[in-house]
């Protein structure tokens, strides 16, 4: 059967030429980085070389580049490695309430240990309004995260602006960054950030490798103790295959990044205008134009984003209902819930991130199948009969 | 043990949250930065630095200024010496 993979937020395929990379490390060259012979110091070195590549894709420093084993952890270290030494200091910490669950989680984990969180509203596309932000600010603010873009809605959050408020008064500014790096550029200091989260998936690296960007002399309590390794801010042995692919799939990306998102952005829009014109009572979520490129997110009226999902696998098209972690919950997704969007019309959510890999016959192929998908969910539809008979 | 006032310095090394053996690891790396006779300023709030970092400078060649006690940290003044 044809297979069209229009989910790539949540997994992208490991390139041939990223795999080719990693594939001396699980091999000849498996030597601990953390050792004194040559086996070990060659490959401390090659980790070396790929922070290298990393920091140059967002614009960073080596020294300011932690890897991790995922955006999530990324995350976890970013808010509550930030939030912890700052506690004298004060106990107040905002974020969107858009995050991602790494960042929403790791926010709540802290309410636990006496800080208090402000979940910053966001607007019908879901942006953080730059005055709204700064009127949350209080004398014992000490942290805010709010992500570059929503892996739900797309949308791209006015990031440098809300960096500078926060420079300004003194508060650490994050940005998780893992549905941003590798689909369009993202430099460090034009965004003004603290700290930045980035993740493999996102590249066409494999799953299970992430890093965190803090800028120079952040202070950052570890989550995992013990040996020195990432100049003691993250204990144990490094994934060094994971690490390789990182390095080379940012090394890649960097060369193309323009090219592809302009390529994705007319394949992306080829979609949407086709799902528009084929099928009714949708709504496109997520701004209109402030978005990702490969990212199209719909709420499909009278229907089970579940149900669609399973109907398209059967013609062996792979999407989503949301993010990836949160979809299998059956849960309201707080994202459409905080962009006003109803529950039952949430009910109907379906997202497809595209990537380079995408063809225009594929998208051709969605939309040929998707309509007929969405007509047999509303022939079933009790509330799809009412309103047509209405 | 000895306390010292108002140290100024050239370079600080923050190693705040960050544990053993860290504090005898990174010194040695930053004064390699330094020019002989710059200060470099330790911040550290692992107790064990308190006699090691003073030892690791004997060892060294390098001069151990003294110590300053901060809010949340202790701060540790090193002088290269070679």
């Amino acid at each position: 059967m044809k297979r069209v993979y229009m989910d790539h937020a949540a997994a992208t395929p490991v390139r041939k030429r990223v795999l080719d990379a990693m594939l001396p490390y699980f091999g000849e060259d498996f030597g601990n980085p953390s050792t004194v012979y040559d086996m070990g110091s060659r490959v401390k070195h090659v980790i070396d070389e790929q922070r290298t590549k990393v920091a140059k894709l967002i614009g960073a420093k080596a020294k300011e580049v932690i890897f991790t084993s995922s955006g999530a952890e990324a995350n976890n270290l970013a808010i509550k490695g930030a939030a912890l030494p700052r506690q004298k200091k004060g106990n107040h910490i905002i974020i969107s309430a858009i995050e991602h669950h790494s960042v929403l989680n790791s926010a709540r984990f802290l309410e636990r240990l006496d800080f208090e969180v402000t979940f910053l509203q966001v607007d019908e596309h879901g942006l953080v309004d730059p005055e709204r932000l700064a009127k949350a600010i209080r004398p014992e603010t000490i942290l805010v995260s709010i992500m570059h873009a929503n892996n739900e809605i797309g949308t791209i959050e006015p990031i440098s602006e809300l960096a500078a408020i926060c420079q300004e008064r003194n508060v650490i500014f994050h940005t998780d960054a893992v549905a941003t790096v590798g689909n369009i550029p993202v430099d460090v200091n034009e965004l003004n950030v603290d700290l930045l989260s980035l993740s493999g998936v996102s590249l066409g690296a494999p799953k299970g490798v992430g890093a965190l960007y803090f800028r120079n002399n952040i202070r950052l309590m570890p989550l995992i103790h013990g040996g020195i390794q990432e100049s003691g801010r993250r204990a144990g042995t490094e994934n060094v295959p994971a690490i390789v692919g990182l390095g080379r799939a940012a090394e890649l990306v960097e060369k193309e990044l323009l090219d592809r998102s302009k390529q994705v952005r007319e394949l992306r829009d080829l979609l949407v205008q086709g799902i528009h014109e084929r099928i009714e009572q949708v709504k496109y979520t997520g701004h209109p134009e402030r978005r990702l490129p490969g990212h199209a997110s719909f709420c499909i009226e009278a229907i089970e984003g579940e149900a669609l999902l399973f109907m398209l696998n059967q013609q062996g098209i792979y999407a989503n209902t949301g993010s990836a972690c949160a979809s299998k919950a059956l849960k309201t997704s707080p994202v459409l819930v905080a962009i006003g969007i109803p529950p039952d019309l949430a009910q109907g959510s379906v997202v497809f991130t595209l990537n380079i890999t995408n063809t225009v016959e594929e998208i051709e192929y969605v939309l040929d199948k998707l309509p007929l998908a969405v007509e047999k969910l509303r022939s079933l539809s009790p509330i799809w009969r009412k309103k047509s008979a209405a | 043990m000895k306390f010292v006032e108002n140290q100024t310095s050239d370079d600080t090394l923050d190693l705040v949250c960050r544990m053993c053996p860290l504090h005898l690891l990174e010194p040695g790396d930053r004064l390699k930065c330094l020019k002989k006779g710059q200060v470099l300023e330790v911040l550290t709030d692992y107790d064990g630095a308190l006699e090691d970092i003073p030892s690791w400078c004997r060892k060294c060649g390098q001069e151990f200024i003294g110590i300053e006690e901060d809010d949340d940290c202790y701060k540790l003044y090193i002088r290269k010496v070679k």
